[in-house]
């Protein structure tokens, strides 16, 4: 009887983690995908929480400070970890789809102050979601740049 | 040329690593066979029946003797080669790959000397120079009582260290250097056929957002935490190998413990100061990956040190803090690997760095031989009395472990997401800081609630009279301060929730101290500032464990002002506008760009802060653009009290543009609060943390050595 009780408490703190996991993750969960990815079904995604990665094409980068609007333009990267690789590493793969006319590419909205990490051929990883206009509104916008720094530094803008 | 000596150093001491592991356990074949026994074929047991018979008390001796002394021999020789590096790093030398990528010309000599764990191979170093210094402070203590323990100590030191060490020798090498081929300029340990030493003329740089007094002693600090937990699991294996399961290994760790969840908690702390400083985007934690890795191992590291209690109070829970000690083991070499490989933001990139396949080996070796450790000694562990009572102090601990496993189950959930949608569902699926939020919400508010009642719980029985009859007061006192806070600050439900706990737990911390010391000041007739000075001194772990309780309510204050009652705004303002928020009003003066010092241009604004009309001072949010990283910093300027933070960002200002400057401006209620809490915390861990109590830890003269108080506290 005594054991019972413990057994019961457990069981509920147990079940009281699976829901809150479940219940944060079925509401909150992202969808991470590729420009190629977005581009071939966007219909069936519009309006859904999506996570987009990247390369930042410097001279689409246009920035009004009246209204905090930032607009760019993003190519195809591969999201797979050996995919990159074999494309020489992170770097190079960015630097491939940059100079790549034929790259599948996006543009972003993101209304809020300019990254300092934003520049050309940046990993610019997106979360947001996908107009039926074709146009990706970020309300989250996070920067890497691996071809200058071994270092990745979480640089947030936006939540 | 020192490169090449440095990495001479770096291979001997892999091997001096070496030979103490393989010293250590040789140093006792009834263990070894022990680990042979383990292996289910014929050799294997004929070796350990071999081994059985070699038992040999002399040559035993000087093995361990061996062993420790080859111990003791790494940290000087590590001191070395990382003497070395910061030459290299002073000096521009440039034509090592580690210095061409974390320094540049133009950088300050200090900043030259903390880029050593700037970058990963170096930190690599940095790590294990600190794993060294610490497994060698631990082989010099007194040993007598605990003789057995000792080689098993050594051996999982070394084996840590000789991991880490392999991780610089074989695969991050600090010391590489570049040399030009026919094929390009690539990195190599010594020098290919037909190359030369290749020097570029500058290097990369430190990343500016990295150069900030917080990002100096941050990456230290959750090191230093990181590498002292690694004591006290060496401790949990010793104590499993030679069977002596008693708490004999909780009591000698005890304060290794506590030192490093404070180095590891001030390492979390500084790294949110210094994403509030520099990140700029007027948060301290966002949930990041990085964070997340090193938020992990503090959650069992903070389980372990509540669980040990119970072990030591009642004799239960002993197979739990094995399985805590061996969790916060491997979390700290997850964290480790996670916050220096610069892979992070998809869970896909752990397959980029050449280590990350090496890491998580190591983890899963040690993690399965560790647990077949404890189900091998799983009788030794069984639990000395019985859990009665839910409402006791040991049941309500219990429920506080399982609550802090929650969290970290939530955590871990979160960050291999990515990988088990995919793997299930085909879909890659990430969550944000929402999820993160929403989860661990509700666990955070019974952890308080537990940090409310537990103090005032008994052990072994418990019953709601009992504990209502002593809660009563501070729930009185709770309500009072939540109708206030209700009536004159936030109506919000979270914040009333969160407020009613805060004051709850406060108030029972409070109460606990103030009838401790009305004891003491009837029973001693000690006046009451006597009574709470002396109240404390006598159990410095309780009442140490109180303030810290007191620290976190504080921090919690802090916490719930920013995340609930932020506010923020934005636009461009011409000289001489204004714009209001949260009761401030902001006049745009001036601004100025002028060339800094590091190689730095500078944009700085001068803007007037005004509340009520009444002047209040003058604020310079900045932007400092890098020409060597070409990169630019975002310096907020912050205007702290205690009940909010004024914090503006300058977005933008072109000097050619005649449309002004961009702001953006938070005003982040109570957020001081998190960072008084944290010193306050700083007080309660060096109340029970400080050491003079323990004799053990007291040089005693031979012959005149007291009674040894492990049975204090």
């Amino acid at each position: 009887m005594k054991i019972n009780k413990f057994v019961i408490g457990g069981l509920l703190i147990l079940g009281a983690v699976v829901f809150l996991i479940w219940n944060a993750a079925s509401s909150t969960s992202e969808f991470f995908m590729t420009v190629d990815e977005l581009n071939a079904k966007s219909s069936d995604i519009v309006d859904k929480n999506l996570r987009v990665s990247g390369a930042v094409i410097g001279d689409t980068i246009r920035y009004d400070p009246q209204s905090l609007t930032l607009t760019f333009e993003v190519a195809h990267v591969p999201a797979d970890g050996p995919e990159i690789e074999t494309e020489g590493g992170l770097a190079e793969a960015l630097h491939q789809a940059v100079i790549d006319p034929s790259r599948e590419r996006m543009t972003i909205v993101y209304v809020g102050v300019k990254p300092d990490l934003l520049r050309h051929e940046a990993q610019a990883i997106v979360t947001g979601h996908l107009a039926a206009d074709g146009v990706f509104y970020a309300d989250e916008l996070l920067l890497k740049c691996p071809t200058r720094y071994e270092e990745a530094v979480p640089d947030q803008a936006g939540n | 040329m020192i490169a090449n000596f440095g990495f001479g150093i770096l291979l001997i001491t892999f091997f001096v690593t070496v030979y103490s592991a393989v010293a250590a356990s040789f140093s006792n074949p009834k263990g070894l066979a022990f680990f042979f026994r383990g292996v289910p074929t014929k050799r294997a047991r004929l070796i350990a029946d071999w081994l059985d018979n070699r038992d040999n008390p002399q040559r035993a001796a000087s093995m361990v003797e061996s062993a420790r002394r080859a111990m003791l021999l790494t940290w000087p020789l590590l001191t070395l080669a990382a003497g070395l590096l910061i030459y290299l790093l002073i000096n521009n030398h440039f034509e090592v790959q580690f210095v061409y990528e974390v320094t540049s010309r133009s950088m300050p000599t200090y900043l030259k000397v903390t880029a050593w764990w700037g970058g990963q191979a170096g930190s690599l170093l940095f790590w294990s120079w600190l794993m060294s210094a610490f497994a060698s402070l631990v082989t010099l203590r007194k040993w007598d009582r605990d003789r057995e323990f000792l080689p098993w100590v050594i051996l999982v030191s070394c084996v840590t260290l000789a991991f880490f060490i392999g991780m610089t020798v074989f695969f991050e090498n600090p010391f590489a250097q570049l040399y030009q081929t026919p094929a390009g300029v690539d990195a190599h340990i010594l020098q290919p056929a037909n190359s030369i030493l290749f020097t570029p003329e500058d290097g990369r740089g430190l990343n500016p957002l990295l150069r900030h007094p917080g990002m100096i002693i941050h990456p230290p600090m959750l090191y230093l935490g990181f590498v002292s937990f690694v004591i006290p699991f060496a401790f949990a294996i010793a104590a499993l190998i030679t069977g002596r399961t008693d708490d004999r290994w909780i009591r000698i760790t005890r304060r290794w413990t506590l030192w490093a969840w404070l180095f590891l908690t001030f390492g979390l702390v500084l790294g949110g100061r210094w994403a509030y400083d520099v990140l700029g985007w007027g948060g301290y934690w966002g949930w990041d990956p990085v964070e997340i890795a090193a938020f992990m191992p503090w959650l069992t590291g903070t389980a372990f040190l509540h669980s040990v209690m119970i072990q030591e109070k009642r004799g239960m829970l002993k197979h739990w803090n094995m399985l805590l000690v061996i969790l916060t083991y491997d979390l700290v070499i997850f964290g480790t690997f996670l916050t220096r490989s610069g892979v992070l933001s998809s869970v896909h990139a752990f397959a980029q760095s050449a280590i990350g396949p090496l890491f998580f080996g190591y983890i899963v070796i040690t993690f399965v031989a560790s647990v077949g450790l404890i189900i091998y000694r799983w009788g030794g562990l069984k639990s000395e009395t019985e859990m009665t009572s839910l409402l006791s102090r040991e049941a309500l601990f219990l429920f506080n472990n399982l609550l802090f496993m929650s969290i970290l189950v939530v955590c871990f959930w979160g960050v291999i997401y990515p990988l088990t949608s995919e793997l299930f569902t085909g879909a890659k699926v990430t969550v944000g800081p929402a999820y993160y939020e929403r989860a661990n919400g509700p666990l955070f508010a019974t952890l308080m609630f537990l940090m409310g009642i537990a103090p005032l719980s008994a052990w072994g029985h418990s019953t709601m009279k009992t504990l209502g009859h002593a809660i009563w007061k501070p729930t009185v006192g709770a309500m009072a301060v939540t109708a206030i806070v209700f009536a004159t600050y936030a109506r919000n439900a979270y914040a009333v929730i969160g407020f009613f706990l805060v004051a709850l737990v406060i108030f029972v911390t409070l109460y606990e101290y103030w009838r401790g010391a009305r004891a003491r000041q009837k029973g001693q007739g000690e006046n009451i500032f006597t009574a709470f000075w002396n109240l404390t001194g006598r159990d410095r772990r309780r009442y140490g464990g109180y303030i810290i309780h007191l620290s976190m309510m504080l921090m919690a204050i802090g916490i719930l002002g920013i995340e609930l009652f932020q506010v923020e705004t934005q636009g461009t303002l011409e000289v001489g506008q204004q714009k209001s928020i949260g009761g401030y009003d902001v006049v745009y003066e001036d601004i100025a760009r002028f060339t800094g010092s590091d190689g730095r241009e500078v944009t700085r604004a001068v803007l007037g802060v005004y509340q009520d009309g009444a002047y209040l001072g003058e604020l310079n949010p900045r932007i400092d653009y890098y020409f060597d990283a070409q990169q630019s910093m975002t310096i907020p300027g912050q205007r702290s009290t205690l009940k909010d933070d004024l914090y503006i960002l300058l977005v933008n200002w072109e000097p050619a543009s005649a449309t002004g400057a961009t702001f953006k401006i938070f005003v982040n209620p109570l957020v001081n609060w998190l960072w008084m809490g944290s010193l306050l915390f700083l007080v309660g861990i060096v109340i029970a943390a400080w050491p003079d109590k323990d004799p053990e830890r007291v040089v005693v003269p031979a012959g005149k050595r007291v009674r040894q108080a492990s049975a204090a506290d």
